[in-house]
């Protein structure tokens, strides 16, 4: 065969300039777009495929929940904070109930620490399941999402078992939780967590080696950790940028102190990093749950005082004073001492805090929400530019984002 | 808490390690702290500060090797309408090297702006744009001042204590625009903040003795 050159040799070493017109548009992502985790209206300014600026408009989903703390009492109050981060509702209420407890300088007995923690672990588990499950959906993968409901669905049978609803708990009380857990429940918690790492080894599987979920996502939104510092970020997107910081450790409330678990942390901050953090904190996670399932003993599970906690159903059919206390704390609720404090837990999305003020009645003067997600997302012009319009989407599933707590 | 312990059990007692914070802090501010605070039985160290000499406190509590509060975990606003610098802007700041916090509030009265501390964290762009819209703060350097969380268009700083929970308008269906438009706020059932503050007080007259109650209002009749 003799070779034909398609181009000419000489048209080849000609140069051709041509100027080509890349038009910067400005174009609205959300706020109805599955990838929007919520309601997120993102106006984003391209230059071709290329995000130039990012401007998130939060407060589609704003319900003035500090306002409407404000004219409720203490225990009224409490379940707002269920339909914060409505993905991991009694993760919300414990800071609440800690910030509300010490106001009140009570301390809650050792039984009703142990079932917090472990449910404040099992809320981080059904974090951490939607948000990896979903995030793997945003860049592709459509499995794991429905394995992973899967296994949300028996966490959440847990907190009906001891709440009796799936979502909006109310269980986490200013003094203790609402109940004990029910007989037969650390069983049934310990038969789910011995099956569990079989569960998570299938979802590493699908998704840490997968070839397509690496190219979405590794070196996609590099938050390196100064500015993951100086941007306010925390939990699973601080410690993926290389920071060890965990509140549980660093500040540790309730039993914590006495878990034996370790801090995962990333390497290079992007989202691969930041969906490996994840990972391994579930398996951290399970190891707590484990614990409080081994220490926990009998006893009370809330503060005796019943200015504080409701008396026992049984005691009000004999009692007068429980019937009176029952009265005044439904109808009045508790003085809390003036004062005001800045707490935080350590939430399966990074440090929720409550600034709380009392000025000595039966209401909050003042309750401000400090969600993780809220920091995170104002980040998000610093991590998306320069990256592609689908890498966008990308970031916005690693930073976990829930609009029920940004938007309040 | 361990310290606590050692505290009672030695005579000396030693100084609460918040209060030589705030008392370092202070020193080294010079004059911009103007009052340490212990919040909650010393277990959190607030401090107030000139409104003016904010920003050189700022950068001093970030820099300072001593204090190094790298996070602006959280900046927001309080309403004491009663007071004459009726808003307080509360900064809660956090160090990650030496593992404490610091509250820092400093006052206004609405029209005064603070400076905004944008420049020394960028977090706290969010915080100051949704003080701003709950509350009417300005902060003065500030430079994407929009509001945040109300509507498009929204008037008003709802958290402030006179704006009224129910708003003064909501949003309905148009049957003639065809589309959904504001309208002032019709509640089918007045208002009612109930007042549980004393409820066995609040009964002044008692279920069927309303009579002695008018006659002494108006007085015996001749």
């Amino acid at each position: 065969m003799n070779s034909q050159a398609i181009i000419p040799a000489g048209e080849a070493a000609e140069t051709v300039t041509r100027s080509v017109e890349v038009d910067s548009h400005t174009i609205n992502f959300g706020p109805q777009h599955p990838a929007a985790h919520g309601v997120l209206r993102l106006v984003l300014e391209m230059k071709g495929e290329v995000v130039e600026r990012a401007d998130p408009h939060v407060g589609l989903l704003h319900r003035g929940t500090e306002k409407l703390i404000e004219y409720k009492t203490y225990i009224q109050a409490l379940p707002y904070f269920d339909r914060l981060d409505y993905v991991a509702p009694m993760s919300m209420e414990h800071s609440f109930a800690i910030a509300t407890e010490r106001l009140l300088g009570i301390e809650v007995p050792e039984r009703g620490q142990y079932i917090r923690v472990l449910f404040a672990e099992l809320s981080r588990l059904l974090n951490h399941l939607l948000n990896i499950t979903t995030y793997a959906m945003d860049c592709g993968a459509i499995t794991p999402a429905l394995w992973g409901f899967e296994q949300r669905e028996t966490l959440l049978e847990f907190y009906e078992n001891v709440s009796g609803s799936h979502y909006h708990a109310n269980y986490f009380r200013p003094g203790g939780v609402a109940k004990d857990l029910p007989a037969g429940l650390e069983q049934k918690i310990a038969d789910w967590a011995a099956k569990f790492p079989a569960f998570m080894d299938d979802l590493e599987r699908l998704l840490s080696e997968n070839r397509i979920f690496k190219q979405r996502t590794v070196d996609i939104g590099v938050m390196s950790a100064e500015q993951a510092i100086e941007w306010g970020f925390s939990g699973p997107c601080l410690r993926a940028s290389g920071c060890a910081w965990d509140l549980r450790k660093a500040q540790p409330y309730d039993v914590y102190d006495r878990m034996e678990f370790d801090v995962p942390v990333g390497t290079r901050g992007d989202c691969y990093d930041r969906y490996l953090v994840r990972m391994l904190e579930m398996k951290e996670s399970l190891k707590i749950v484990k614990q409080c399932l081994a220490q926990m003993k009998p006893g009370p599970v809330k503060i005796q005082d019943n200015k504080i906690t409701p008396p026992k159903r049984g005691e009000m059919k004999r009692s007068m004073e429980a019937l009176i206390h029952h009265f005044k704390l439904y109808t009045e609720g508790y003085h809390v001492p003036e004062g005001a404090t800045y707490t935080v837990t350590e939430a399966p999305k990074g440090e929720f805090g409550v600034y709380l003020v009392a000025d000595g009645t039966n209401r909050p003067y003042r309750c401000k929400i400090r969600s993780p997600g809220y920091a995170h997302l104002q980040a998000m012009e610093v991590l998306s530019k320069g990256h592609m319009l689908a890498d966008a989407v990308a970031i916005i599933g690693s930073l976990d984002v829930v609009f029920g707590e940004i938007d309040r | 808490m361990a310290e606590n312990e050692i505290a009672t059990a030695e005579p000396a007692a030693p100084e609460n390690p918040l209060r030589v914070l705030g008392t370092a802090i202070a020193a080294a501010a010079g004059g911009a702290v103007t009052e340490v605070q212990l919040a909650r039985g010393g277990a959190e160290l607030v401090l107030r500060a000139q409104r003016d000499s904010l920003i050189p406190l700022m950068l001093l509590l970030r820099d300072d090797p001593r204090f190094a509060f790298e996070q602006c975990m959280e900046l927001c606003g309080v309403d004491w309408p009663e007071r004459a610098e009726r808003f307080e802007v509360v900064y809660n700041l956090l160090s990650l090297s030496h593992n404490h916090r610091v509250r820092v509030i400093v006052t206004t009265d609405g029209v005064a702006s603070v400076p905004s501390v944008v420049g020394i964290w960028p977090s706290a762009t969010w915080f100051e744009r949704e003080t701003w819209d709950m509350y009417g703060v300005v902060f003065e350097g500030q430079p994407d001042l929009r509001r945040i969380l109300t509507d498009y268009g929204f008037e008003g700083h709802p958290l402030r204590k006179d704006f009224p929970l129910t708003g003064f308008v909501e949003l309905r269906y148009d049957e003639e625009l065809k589309r959904v438009a504001y309208g002032p706020v019709k509640l089918t059932q007045e208002f009612r903040s109930f007042d549980y503050l004393s409820p066995w007080e609040a009964m002044t007259t008692l279920p069927g003795d309303e009579k002695v109650h008018l006659n002494r209002l108006e007085g015996p009749k001749e």
